[in-house]
């Protein structure tokens, strides 16, 4: 793992190239390492945290409104959870938070394309690497002492909530909109069913927080990365010393 | 996984799980003391929903229709929705009732039920949803707005039409949704004349809004460039409310 904190690249961009003439010695161009950023560079952060907020305010309102027509009769959030005193101040939270939410997701989601972290982060996935990781979960011997390495686990965790939030987004979309957006309301059928869909996605989510929380409490130090940024990695590749590399064959 | 980090957890997580807490605690607080009936904050979120009618006006598709569905699926009676209950309903008196027409409409003589029976009529059997997130098909017909604006003279390049209800409730909507071809001014239910609970003799039926928009037992219809509150967007509700 590369160390050279004073040259952090916040930014997460690729350092300057170090100049072609190789009359510096090469001890000195190893220090200066190209591609050096932090673990979760700075934009990555701020989406993560505004994405919370933006979370936050789209669950305690939706249940606000969920409680006006309860899906389900045993199902009612009590006013301790919800956002918003009447039905009309959790739709005015939940049709401002949708913007938050919206805007920063597809800036999240434009940054971790652009910039390969999830090509780097997330892919592969390999079949054999689940169950391995499965194992490992089930002996309480999987490792967290690399943060900068995910495994077979969290990568389909964190693919999965992302494909989630944009079925939220979709179909909640359609319930907004299911005549000027019909074409997409008529992907789910009747109205109802948009509803649902739409409330098992929050549910998901909701279930994928305390299992994301529980484990950012469990290992303080990816919190902390999460707050500064974690430890400086190369650009181009996950520095993974700490853990055995598995790698994908298919 | 607990094992290996057991001393991080007992020595840093006391604290950092107590200082949680008490995060949690105070957004808890958040939401619990209302900080949303703050005026501020009311203002704030009142301005957003104003943002999101603009959303709404230019997302509208005038000309697309919503879809329709078959006498089989129609929901007898219809689903009852007004600011109080049913057993409150207070009947119109469809011998002495008259529809009173004002602002820019040409000619503002005063409509009977019986003249309104008279116009031609147009069926639409629409998804009907509530804010609150129910639905039901029904089948509603009477007089298209359209028709009936031009019928009147109306400055159809007003932006907006005020719908003034005999329980003292108001609505409005955009000229646009006026326009639409799937706005009519209901007289009938699966064929009947509307029962009294859903706005007998004269309501409106829109395919492109939700339904606390759609006005019942309609005393005045009021064509104009001045938009002011209406029954519940003065209650924070968003006044567009479009689908």
């Amino acid at each position: 793992m590369q160390t050279g904190g004073t040259h952090r690249n916040t930014g997460g961009v690729a350092g300057p190239p170090v100049s072609g003439k190789s009359s510096m010695s090469s001890q000195i161009v190893t220090s200066i390492p190209r591609n050096e950023r932090l673990l979760h560079p700075l934009p990555l952060r701020i989406t993560h945290w505004i994405n919370a907020v933006a979370i936050f305010i789209m669950i305690g309102s939706g249940w606000k409104i969920y409680n006006d027509d309860a899906i389900f009769g045993f199902l009612h959030f009590p006013d301790a959870v919800v956002i918003g005193k009447w039905a009309q101040y959790g739709l005015q939270w939940h049709f401002f938070g949708m913007w938050i939410f919206v805007l920063n997701g597809i800036a999240y989601l434009c940054y971790g394309i652009a910039s390969g972290r999830f090509r780097q982060k997330l892919f592969p996935i390999s079949v054999r690497e689940i169950f391995l990781t499965i194992g490992e979960a089930l002996r309480f011997r999987l490792s967290h002492d690399d943060l900068t390495h995910y495994n077979a686990v969290q990568k389909i965790l964190y693919l999965g909530v992302m494909l989630i939030g944009i079925l939220i987004v979709i179909s909640g979309l359609a319930l907004w909109k299911p005549v000027q957006f019909s074409e997409l309301a008529d992907l789910f059928g009747n109205f109802q069913t948009i509803r649902l869909v739409h409330f098992l996605c929050m549910s998901a989510i909701v279930a994928f927080i305390v299992v994301h929380v529980t484990l950012a409490l469990l290992v303080p130090k990816s919190l902390l990365a999460m707050l500064t940024g974690g430890p400086v990695v190369g650009g181009g590749q996950t520095a993974g010393t700490a853990v055995p590399e598995i790698k994908a064959t298919h | 996984m607990l094992t290996e980090n057991r001393a991080l957890v007992e020595t840093i997580n006391r604290r950092t799980v107590l200082r949680g807490a008490i995060s949690l605690g105070a957004l808890t607080m958040l939401t619990g003391c209302d900080v949303s009936e703050e005026d501020s904050v009311q203002k704030a979120l009142r301005a957003v929903s104003a943002w999101n009618d603009g959303v709404q006006e230019t997302i509208f598709r005038p000309n697309h229709l919503a879809r329709t569905f078959s006498p089989s699926e129609v929901v007898k009676p219809p689903r009852f929705n007004a600011y109080y209950s049913v057993d409150d309903v207070k009947p119109v008196d469809g011998a002495t009732w008259q529809l009173e027409l004002a602002g820019r409409i040409d000619d503002k003589r005063p409509w009977t039920a019986q003249q309104i029976y008279q116009l031609p009529e147009q069926e639409i059997i629409i998804r009907h949803i509530c804010v609150e997130g129910w639905d039901y098909i029904g089948q509603w017909s009477g007089p298209n707005l359209r028709s009936f604006l031009q019928r009147v003279g109306a400055d159809l390049t007003a932006k907006y039409v005020y719908f003034i209800c005999a329980d003292d409730y108001t609505e409005s909507i955009d000229m646009a949704t006026a326009l639409h071809p799937q706005t009519i001014l209901a007289t009938k239910y699966g064929r009947d004349i509307i029962a009294d609970p859903f706005g007998y003799p004269l309501r409106l039926r829109t395919s492109t809004k939700l339904g606390y928009k759609n006005a019942k037992w309609i005393k005045a219809i009021e064509v104009t460039n001045d938009w002011s509150e209406t029954y519940w967007s003065k209650r924070g509700f968003n006044w567009f409310a479009g689908i």
